[in-house]
């Protein structure tokens, strides 16, 4: 029989307001446990949760992004379960009237519907400590706002899933409301599966799969959790609905706890925070001042500037980047150029330092006029890429920098003439294998040449002088 | 006059005038209280060296133009956070929880020139009507201490009604100002929800909880909630309820005045000594000028129901906090953390409580939501609405506070459904969220007080006060004092 894999996402979104979502506390990211704290995160006896309103800002930009309608009263409500990491004994989620439904995602040809977002506010951490038994609670992620994105079951396979969570991250990036960053938590997704027989309607008995760390984690749990449901429904054995952990070492799913033991949540209305109700007005500002998206700015590339295809992708994969690109085109640098240096230099310098393009140090006007002074004829491409290296983590002065280390270009044929004479007088046995056919011994001259004149001379003139004189003799 | 039984205002303005210093009054008090207190029991920590150097830090700083109750002694309900001060709510899971913060009514009175002198005794975490479900044992009510002295806020109104200080805040969930103020002869308004900050009240139920004054007449009442009153930036369901300078604006004009008497609460169960003393007050205001219309609001006949599923449901999320792994109690022995958590909760938390987290857990479960939950609500916008229709054909509505005066100390335990329905009278007030005032209008056969009830619209307090401020310029039940208190 041939089986359908069906998917729906639940995903958690950190998002990057500088303090909490009930609280004044602060929300970066590795402070010392228990330091970003007070009596509203901590849910000490009386305190009482405000909602800050930068949140409801982010959410409803998630939710135009995204096409969804914006509720106009939109209500938070209780959540209650008990666990150490949940210092009130419930968590201010929204069920019943959510901030945003109705949304829609264009995935690989495929739409993917969004149900609802919602606002909530993130737990605590626990730490085992296996040396003393002991479990210990860090309360500085309590209270961090979260949006909680449910899509329609639109999925069919993993690289769907992937491709609308890069999607979505972009999208989150490009609105500036998260770092999207799954390794640090701020992008976490649960996965809701089920299969049938291809060409049935209704749905199968799903899983909630938990604890997916990285898109290939996700890649290799929807392998491993369809494969089983399906092993099992080809026995003639039935899908328990449960929740189960992707077990990263095994590569497995594991059972966590089932339809049964499933919590009850008891949800009810939060009396301590009124109903937020947005106006129109306020709705409409909001739209009106979204930033051009990733799939916008590849469009515009593509026509504006005659980018092809590959290079529009690379420059728009991080809106830090596309900034980048938009200030070199905007200080005359040609957008081809400007492209390239992106994708070969600029990348390759933050993947080896380990950063983020948000943390990109080296400045589009110090780039821009590196990229002018080849233009001119005073640096050769392959000393801009040395003065690249070398002023990319200071951003130093790139004019100041080639004066110093005297890096500027010869200029002077006659020097390069001169240099080339004393190369072929000094290595009669390279010249001979040229002679003889050995393309090998030109490229070795051309090197000989360079070092003499310090690597400041135009490679092509030394080809080409070179070429001249071997022919003269 | 013995300098106990003046009232706030007076003491206040004794002080003003240098008759009086600051610490020559909380020492009075505290005298009053180590005689007294040990068989009362209204106070579950008493601050005598802190509120002597804070009278004498206050006494320094008196001049021309504080706040008419500066240097005024009072009392705190111990479920009102107090920095630096253990603040129990009457039971073993917080007995020696010590908040880090001011609860915002605390801080506004302390900058009133407060001088707080303990904390006193409730009902556990407010659920009670009689002080006795307190872990630190009952209260007894000044007038007779076989008797309660009604509850949650019992602890405060006896320490009023006993000389023992000149006010007391407390909190008023489903009548825990209004139902003590009646057993004890005293003066207590509960505002309209929202014009007082929650924030630093620990919580029973979100919905209904408001913080109030115990007093020992209208005017008392007045300058304690123009102290108390108004927005909290802590709280986000606290409004602007436009209705500061209450004191100020007492005059006992009552010329125009429609007050609405509900058929409905002087029904079945209301005992007739109540009736005729409630009944006189509608004398007495139509004598200073208003008029008094009958009027039937049906409704009423829900509210009990109504209020404890969604009080239940409400506490039994706001005292899931209390499980043992941050502060307060947690159980010595455990295996696993299930275990922590029922351990520590099941011998943390007293009978009523545990009775009502489980009633409010049910409520809320799969399957009874909607059948439980969902129709008290609907029934809490249905007597909503109908007391703001009220409203349309009166300004106040008056009602008895209780159906009796104060039981003896057991009676009412013994009978739990008797004592929910004993709420009948306060309980639709806080469902509709509108200001309710109690006030002394006489005492019954064995000389125990009676509390008559004023009901206004949505920021009414004014209205209210002034009617009660009328009746007490009238009548001096206000001025009655317990036996025990006059040696």
């Amino acid at each position: 029989m041939n089986w359908e894999v069906v998917m729906g996402l639940e995903t958690h979104v950190e998002l990057s307001t500088a303090s909490k979502i009930f609280c004044s506390c602060a929300t970066a990211f590795g402070a010392a446990p228990n330091r970003q704290c007070c009596p509203v995160c901590m849910g000490l006896p009386g305190a009482l949760p405000v909602l800050n309103e930068k949140v409801v800002e982010y959410g409803v930009k998630v939710g135009l992004a995204l096409g969804c309608s914006i509720t106009p009263v939109s209500r938070f409500d209780r959540k209650n379960y008990f666990y150490p990491d949940l210092p009130k004994g419930y968590q201010i989620s929204q069920l019943y009237a959510p901030l945003c439904r109705h949304g829609r995602m264009e995935v690989e040809g495929v739409s993917i519907g969004i149900h609802e977002i919602h606002m909530e506010e993130d737990a605590g951490k626990l730490f085992h400590d296996p040396a003393s038994g002991e479990t210990l609670c860090d309360f500085n992620r309590c209270g961090v706002p979260l949006l909680e994105i449910v899509t329609q079951p639109d999925f069919r396979t993993a690289e769907q899933v992937v491709a609308y969570l890069k999607g979505l991250r972009e999208t989150l990036q490009y609105l500036g409301v998260s770092d999207g960053k799954m390794e640090e938590g701020s992008l976490r997704c649960d996965v809701n599966l089920s299969v049938r027989p291809v060409g049935c309607d209704t749905l199968g008995t799903r899983t909630e799969m938990k604890n997916l760390g990285s898109f290939q984690a996700i890649t290799r749990a929807i392998g491993y959790e369809s494969q089983r449901q399906i092993a099992l429904l080809e026995r003639g054995e039935r899908v328990v609905q449960e929740t189960r952990r992707f077990d990263e070492e095994r590569g497995e799913t594991v059972s966590m706890r089932s339809k049964e033991e499933a919590r009850d949540y008891r949800y009810f209305p939060e009396p301590d925070l009124p109903p937020v109700a947005l106006s129109q007005k306020y709705i409409q500002l909001i739209r009106d001042n979204l930033p051009e998206l990733g799939e916008e700015k590849r469009q515009r590339y593509a026509a504006q500037y005659h980018l092809p295809e590959y290079d529009c992708q690379m420059v728009t994969s991080h809106p830090a980047l596309a900034r980048f690109f938009e200030e070199l085109v905007g200080l005359g640098v040609p957008p081809k150029q400007g492209a390239n240096w992106i994708m070969g230099e600029v990348l390759g310098a933050l993947s080896a330092r380990g950063l983020g393009p948000q943390e990109l140090p080296i400045s589009a006007p110090t780039l821009a006029r590196l990229i002018e002074l080849v233009g001119e004829g005073k640096l050769n491409r392959n000393t801009a890429v040395k003065v690249f290296h070398a002023v990319f983590d200071t951003d130093w002065d790139v004019d100041a920098y080639v004066a110093a280390h005297g890096l500027e270009q010869v200029q002077d044929v006659a020097l390069v003439e001169g240099a080339v004479a004393q190369v072929l007088e000094s290595n009669p046995q390279s010249v001979a294998d040229y002679r003889g056919g050995k393309e090998k011994a030109f490229g070795f001259l051309v090197g000989q040449t360079m070092g003499k004149l310090q690597g400041k001379a135009d490679p092509q003139t030394v080809r080409r002088v070179l070429l001249e004189q071997l022919a003269q003799e | 006059m013995k300098l106990t039984h003046l009232t706030a205002l007076e003491l206040g303005r004794a002080i003003a005038a240098g008759d009086v210093t600051i610490p020559q009054a909380t020492q009075a008090a505290l005298e009053e209280m180590a005689r007294r207190d040990k068989s009362l029991h209204s106070c579950i920590t008493i601050l005598a060296e802190q509120a002597m150097e804070r009278a004498e830090t206050l006494q320094q700083g008196l001049k021309p133009g504080r706040s008419p109750l500066y240097g005024v002694p009072l009392l705190l309900k111990d479920n009102l956070c107090t920095q630096g001060v253990r603040t129990t709510c009457g039971s073993k899971m917080l007995e020696h929880y010590v908040p880090p913060y001011h609860a915002t009514v605390v801080e506004r009175v302390e900058s009133a020139g407060g001088v707080c002198l303990g904390k006193g005794n409730l009902d556990e975490f407010a659920m009670g009507s009689t002080t006795e479900t307190s872990y630190f044992g009952s209260t007894r009510n000044p007038w007779d201490e076989s008797r309660v002295p009604g509850g949650s806020s019992g602890g405060c109104a006896a320490a009023v009604a006993a000389g023992l200080v000149w006010y007391a805040l407390g909190s008023d969930t489903g009548g825990s100002i209004r139902q003590p103020a009646g057993y004890c002869g005293l003066t207590g308004i509960k505002p309209t929800y929202g014009t007082v900050s929650r924030y630093g009240l620990v919580a029973y139920a979100s919905s209904f909880d408001q913080v109030g004054p115990l007093c020992r007449d209208a005017a008392d009442c007045a300058a304690v909630l123009d102290v108390i009153q108004g927005r909290d930036c802590r709280d986000s369901t606290t409004v602007d309820g436009g209705y500061g300078g209450l004191l100020a604006s007492l005059a006992g004009d009552l010329r125009g005045l429609r007050v609405g008497v509900p058929v409905e609460c002087f029904g079945e169960g209301l005992h007739p000594q109540v009736a005729n003393r409630v009944k006189e007050v509608a004398r007495v205001l139509e004598h200073r000028g208003a008029t008094v219309v009958e009027l039937s609001i049906g409704e009423l006949n829900w509210v009990i129901p109504a209020y404890y599923v969604l009080a239940s449901a409400e506490a039994s999320s706001n005292l899931a906090r209390y499980d043992g792994v941050k502060y307060g109690f947690r159980a010595k022995e455990y295996h696993n953390l299930t275990q922590m958590y029922e351990n520590t909760r099941s011998q943390g938390f007293g009978k009523e409580t545990k009775a009502r987290i489980l009633l409010g857990t049910f409520v809320l479960s799969a399957g009874y939501y909607e059948a439980y939950y969902q129709k008290a609500l609907a029934v809490k916008h249905r007597v909503a609405k109908a007391m703001e229709r009220a409203f349309e054909t009166c300004d106040v509505l008056l009602t008895p506070v209780t159906p009796t005066t104060a039981p003896k100390l057991g009676e009412s335990l013994a009978n739990p459904m008797e004592m929910y329905l004993s709420d009948l009278y306060t309980v639709p007030a806080n469902l509709a969220g509108l200001p309710a005032l109690s006030m002394p209008c006489g005492v019954d056969g064995q000389g125990l007080p009676v509390g008559a009830q004023l009901v206004g619209p949505r920021f009414g307090e004014g209205v209210l006060l002034n009617a009660a401020y009328a009746y007490q310029q009238e009548t001096d039940y206000h001025t009655y004092v317990p036996r025990g208190g006059e040696g």
